[in-house]
């Protein structure tokens, strides 16, 4: 099976150093790299969407090298695409293989859905409660007001 | 409570709730007590409300404090262009304790969090309004005795009336049974439904009221606003629906009282005024002595 995987992987050419970001639903590759800034990075940087996969059907594939996202950014990522696998790649090999999160409290990455919440009208740190992880919804520290996953832009 | 902010009325467990409602009857019994002559009251007023102001400056000043603040913006610093949390950060400076409403959702929360004393909330956008509810929970105690097992009927706007919702989830901690009478656009949200249910209560939801009046021991009138409908020939429709007149309580238990959060525009007739079913203006009156209880309690003032 690892095998099979590591032929379909090399389907995106292999990164030296760098991270590879797994089992993206197809759909949600272009948003991971919009909300990751990716689309301003200005080294190499891989794509791929509608690869097979035998978990998904249909996954997307971003590997960025010479970067190694911190955990507001990990956050990000599992808040879009929370089937993904952060793959931590060392001179051509796997050093680190670790599935993401979505996590119980969300700071500072999301915007509130709600125009009037305060957050949005003064420089505000958002804070969320994540009150269902399956059909995400999260709900505002501050004004109460529930942000899905229709509704959710990041700062 | 000694010095906690009450923005939510989940900020405030059960046992709380009860605390304040216990001592608001004892300021209705002697409503004159010259326990804060020590303390300044800020009253800040975002957006006006008279209203909720006067009953705030009462109830500060029949407890001897001293009151300071602005009834609009306009009159302060926030027209300059301040911040809130500049704001908040200065008159926490001035004041032992700040009573607040803002037009913005969640103004509330973040003024406790920047403030170094205790924040009331008097009203955050269409979020939260804490001792409204505090107050319709003490009328609904002081008229029937209890707050355990009622039935209590909600009527006109279930949708956008925060006062409802709060009220609504706070009755969930005694056993009530809702009616929910509303225009098939204004019903209850899901979110609050779904409150009631984790209780494992009953809701029955009603488009007319005619039934719902004999069954009830507390009837929740609110105003239906025009200006929430898409369609204003939906309004035009049911507008007269929602409306109560004395000749509909006829069949109604004797001890039904009528509750509204006020102000009314044409949702219960002058001639429900003198039938002594009609609550709402001792309700109002009662915003006093439950405003009196927090600053004494929040100010720790009274055990």
């Amino acid at each position: 099976m690892e095998n099979t995987d590591q032929r379909k992987e090399l389907k995106v050419s292999a990164i030296e150093n760098g991270t590879v970001i797994d089992h993206i639903p197809s759909q949600s590759v272009y948003q991971v790299l919009r909300i990751l800034n990716l689309t301003e990075y200005n080294d190499q940087l891989l794509i791929g969407t509608n690869l097979e996969s035998r978990k998904m059907g249909k996954k997307g594939i971003i590997k960025v090298s010479n970067k190694f996202f911190k955990s507001d950014e990990i956050n990000k990522i599992a808040l879009v695409a929370p089937s993904a696998t952060l793959i931590l790649i060392k001179d051509f090999g796997v050093s680190e293989k670790k599935k993401v999160e979505i996590p119980s409290r969300v700071e500072k990455i999301v915007k509130c859905f709600n125009p009037n919440c305060i957050t949005n009208v003064e420089d505000v740190v958002t804070r969320f409660e994540v009150v269902n992880k399956d059909d995400l919804k999260l709900r505002c520290h501050y004004c109460e007001k529930i942000t899905a996953k229709d509704t959710m832009t990041f700062k | 409570m000694k010095n906690k902010s009450l923005v939510s009325i989940n900020d405030f467990t059960r046992d709380e709730h009860i605390r304040i409602l216990d001592l608001a009857g004892n300021f209705e019994r002697r409503p004159k007590q010259r326990i804060l002559e020590d303390y300044v009251v800020a009253t800040l007023f975002f957006e006006p409300s008279t209203r909720t102001r006067l009953s705030f400056e009462s109830a500060a000043t029949r407890l001897g404090a001293r009151v300071i603040g602005f009834s609009e913006p306009g009159s302060s610093s926030v027209q300059k262009g301040e911040s809130l949390r500049d704001t908040i950060r200065t008159v926490s400076n001035y004041a032992d304790i700040i009573v607040m409403r803002h037009p913005r959702e969640g103004s509330a929360r973040f003024a406790s969090e920047v403030s170094r004393v205790p924040v009331i909330n008097a009203g955050d956008g269409a979020n939260q309004h804490p001792t409204q509810t505090l107050l319709d929970l003490y009328s609904i105690r002081k008229t029937q005795g209890t707050l355990d097992n009622l039935n209590v009927a909600f009527i006109g706007d279930l949708k956008y009336g925060r006062t409802v919702h709060s009220l609504t989830m706070a009755l969930c901690n005694y056993n009530t049974s809702f009616h929910l009478v509303s225009p098939a656009e204004l019903k209850l949200p899901s979110s609050v439904k779904m409150h009631i249910k984790e209780r494992q209560l009953v809701y029955h939801q009603y488009t007319e009221m005619s039934e719902v009046i004999p069954k009830v021991d507390i009837l929740y009138m609110t105003r239906i606003q025009k200006e929430r409908f898409q369609d204003p020939m939906e309004y035009e429709k049911v507008k007269n629906s929602y409306i109560l007149r004395n000749s509909m309580l006829d069949n109604a238990k004797s001890n039904l009282r009528i509750l509204h959060p006020l102000p009314r525009v044409n949702e219960i007739t002058y001639d429900v005024d003198d039938n002594p079913k009609a609550y709402y203006f001792t309700q109002a009156l009662n915003g006093v002595f439950v405003r009196q209880a927090l600053l004494a309690a929040i100010l720790g003032v009274v055990e």
